[in-house]
């Protein structure tokens, strides 16, 4: 643990603030297009229509809010799915949430060529609570109930079937395929701003429920007989873990796509910085899940330029070493 | 149903699928003393306990505590009455001694009411009873088997409840340390006078430190009582299925049964001429 007294805690809560908001400034002006600080600022007090004031506000913007609320979402449902399941590698694509919301999204879009953006939001709601609810029946079959292994090999197959299932629709639908496949990549990219607003409700109502319930997460994650011992309904908690999760796992997939390893990483991380606290984990976590992304999308602009790698691609990247590690260690155990 | 009993149960009936653990028990259990389950492995008795403590539904019948069925009960009232202290806990990773021992001061928070001068003092209090004032800040999977329960023990403290119920607490423990543990669990129960409820394995220490023994055998109670009272070779003999002697603790005058068996017998000449 880094940060051991509250006060050090509060110094570094509002230092990952301005670290995040620094981020965001750096992602908007620093891409393909050049632009200047001044250009940015310009952009919103002087705006005169050029071609670099329009990329500025139509798409560098929308990239870097988006980018920090899909990286905090994530993260936080990356914690909750760790705690409820007691399983160190749990995250929402573990799960297969993301692929059950990919899925989701992918089917309607070839089957119906929706493109209503609150609808959208919804199919990925569905896509992601039945992904989830799939996987925790699943894993709960048996003598043993619910164990980390077996939602993990849930997951695991879950995951694989949603995504072939994608994969078939895109087959017999080469049309939509071009549509959707840089969204199945997972990117922050060529969202419009109205994308997020359409699901930032849901987002904000997630990340405020989450850290209501972060002192009772404190309680379960000490072991469901001792939680039920000190008189907290383990029950209720997890539903209401598992609303906030899809809440915000859907809503990240619906704007960015199937993003991974945010999800596993950012947890891990931030409890070697703050310990395991949940009402510290929680805004932690959520601070460096929007500075994780925003790191790896603005970086993602540089590396093949002037083509962009999918900033999915770059959270892989980062995230695989780190999965193997906490794979070693976790299951240890 | 007087005043003395701190739980007792009414024709409870526990299960798993179509198995029936207990079958229509009816138990009462002495307030202000200490109270302990045996029987073989198998027999229900930690089920029994974790029934009594709500962590399993009862098939039928009911658990009372205090005159007052358990199952109308607000979970968190429950909690303030009762601690539960569940067989081999395990703390998540690097939470302090004092982290854990706060937790027991979940059943009094609410959304107004975090934390208050009360609830310090009961922490410390805790932490105190337990000798581990000097260890609060350390990490509870850094310490030894011993101290390790003694933080546990130290949050169902906290809980500050008349009642505590223990599954093993002495299980994975070296004989040190379960002496250590049930001394610790003995001056509770002498000074304060809290009803104390545990599953424990070893007959003689059941013996040496109950007032009440429970003894299970066939999803009902074989006999109940002060341990000079009921336990005695023919109880051993159906309780556990072992054939045993049953004489006197010579420091404690407390029963101890020493089982038959094979063995390195260097009394076996003495004893085959003492049976002709």
């Amino acid at each position: 643990m880094l940060l051991k007294s509250n006060v050090q805690k509060w110094c570094g809560l509002l230092f990952a603030a301005i670290l995040l908001l620094l981020l965001m400034c750096v992602s908007i002006v620093y891409g393909y297009t050049d632009t200047t600080w001044k250009m940015a600022v310009d952009a919103f007090t002087a705006f005169d229509g050029s071609n670099e004031h329009l990329i500025i506000q139509s798409v560098r913007l929308p990239r870097a809010l988006i980018a920090a609320a899909v990286g905090a979402s994530l993260a936080i449902a990356g914690v909750l799915l760790q705690t409820i399941t007691k399983n160190p590698l749990a995250a929402p694509e573990i799960f297969g949430i993301n692929a059950g919301a990919g899925f989701a999204v992918v089917v309607t879009v070839t089957l119906f060529s929706l493109s209503n953006l609150q609808i959208f939001t919804w199919i990925s709601f569905l896509g992601a609570a039945v992904s989830f609810i799939l996987v925790y029946i699943i894993g709960s079959i048996g003598r043993d109930g619910l164990t980390p292994m077996k939602l993990t090999l849930a997951g695991a197959a879950m995951s694989a079937m949603f995504a072939s299932m994608t994969q078939g629709f895109l087959v017999i639908n080469e049309t939509a395929l071009e549509q959707v496949l840089f969204w199945l990549a997972g990117s922050v990219a060529g969202r419009k701003l109205e994308t997020l607003l359409s699901v930032l409700p849901y987002l904000i109502a997630g990340w405020g429920l989450a850290l209501l319930i972060s002192n009772k997460l404190n309680v379960l994650s000490m072991g469901e007989d001792v939680a039920k011992g000190l008189g907290l309904k383990t029950g209720m908690l997890k539903i209401w873990s598992g609303v906030i999760i899809v809440l915000l796992s859907g809503g990240a997939v619906a704007v960015a796509g199937p993003i991974a390893f945010i999800g596993i990483v950012i947890p891990h991380l931030t409890r070697a910085v703050v310990g395991i606290d949940h009402r510290w984990v929680i805004p932690f976590s959520a601070l460096f899940g929007g500075i994780l992304l925003l790191i790896a999308d603005t970086a993602s602009r540089f590396i093949i330029m002037p083509q962009e790698v999918p900033v999915g691609v770059m959270t892989a990247v980062i995230g695989t070493p780190f999965f193997v590690y906490i794979a070693r260690k976790g299951f240890n155990k | 149903m007087t005043a003395n009993q701190a739980i007792s149960t009414k024709q409870l009936t526990l299960s798993y699928g179509d198995t029936t653990i207990i079958n229509e028990l009816d138990l009462e259990i002495p307030k202000g003393e200490i109270t302990v389950f045996i029987g073989g492995n198998g027999c229900g008795k930690s089920t029994l306990l974790r029934s009594i403590a709500r962590l399993l539904k009862p098939k039928s019948g009911a658990v009372l505590l205090d005159g007052e069925a358990i199952a109308r009960l607000s979970t968190k009232d429950v909690a303030r009455k009762m601690a539960i202290l569940p067989q081999s806990p395990s703390a998540p990773e690097g939470l302090t001694v004092l982290q854990l021992v706060k937790q027991g001061r979940y059943p009094y928070q609410t959304w107004l009411k975090q934390w208050t001068a009360e609830d310090e003092e009961k922490v410390n209090n805790a932490l105190e009873a337990t000798g581990l004032m000097k260890l609060k800040d350390r990490a509870v999977d850094s310490l030894s088997g011993g101290q390790r329960q003694r933080a546990w023990i130290a949050m169902t403290l906290a809980q500050d409840t008349d009642t505590i119920l223990l599954d093993e607490p002495t299980t994975y423990l070296d004989m040190t340390h379960q002496i250590e543990i049930l001394d610790l669990l003995f001056e509770l129960n002498e000074k304060e006078q809290r009803t104390i409820v545990m599953v424990l394995h070893d007959l003689n220490l059941a013996c040496r430190y109950a007032h009440n023994v429970v003894a299970i055998k066939d999803q009902k109670i074989y006999a109940q009582g002060k341990p000079e009272v009921v336990i005695n070779c023919s109880l051993v003999k159906n309780v556990f299925e072992m054939e045993c002697e049953v004489t006197i603790d010579p420091l404690f005058g407390t029963p101890l049964c020493i089982p038959y068996g094979k063995g390195r017998c260097i009394l076996k000449q003495e004893r085959l001429s003492r049976n002709g």
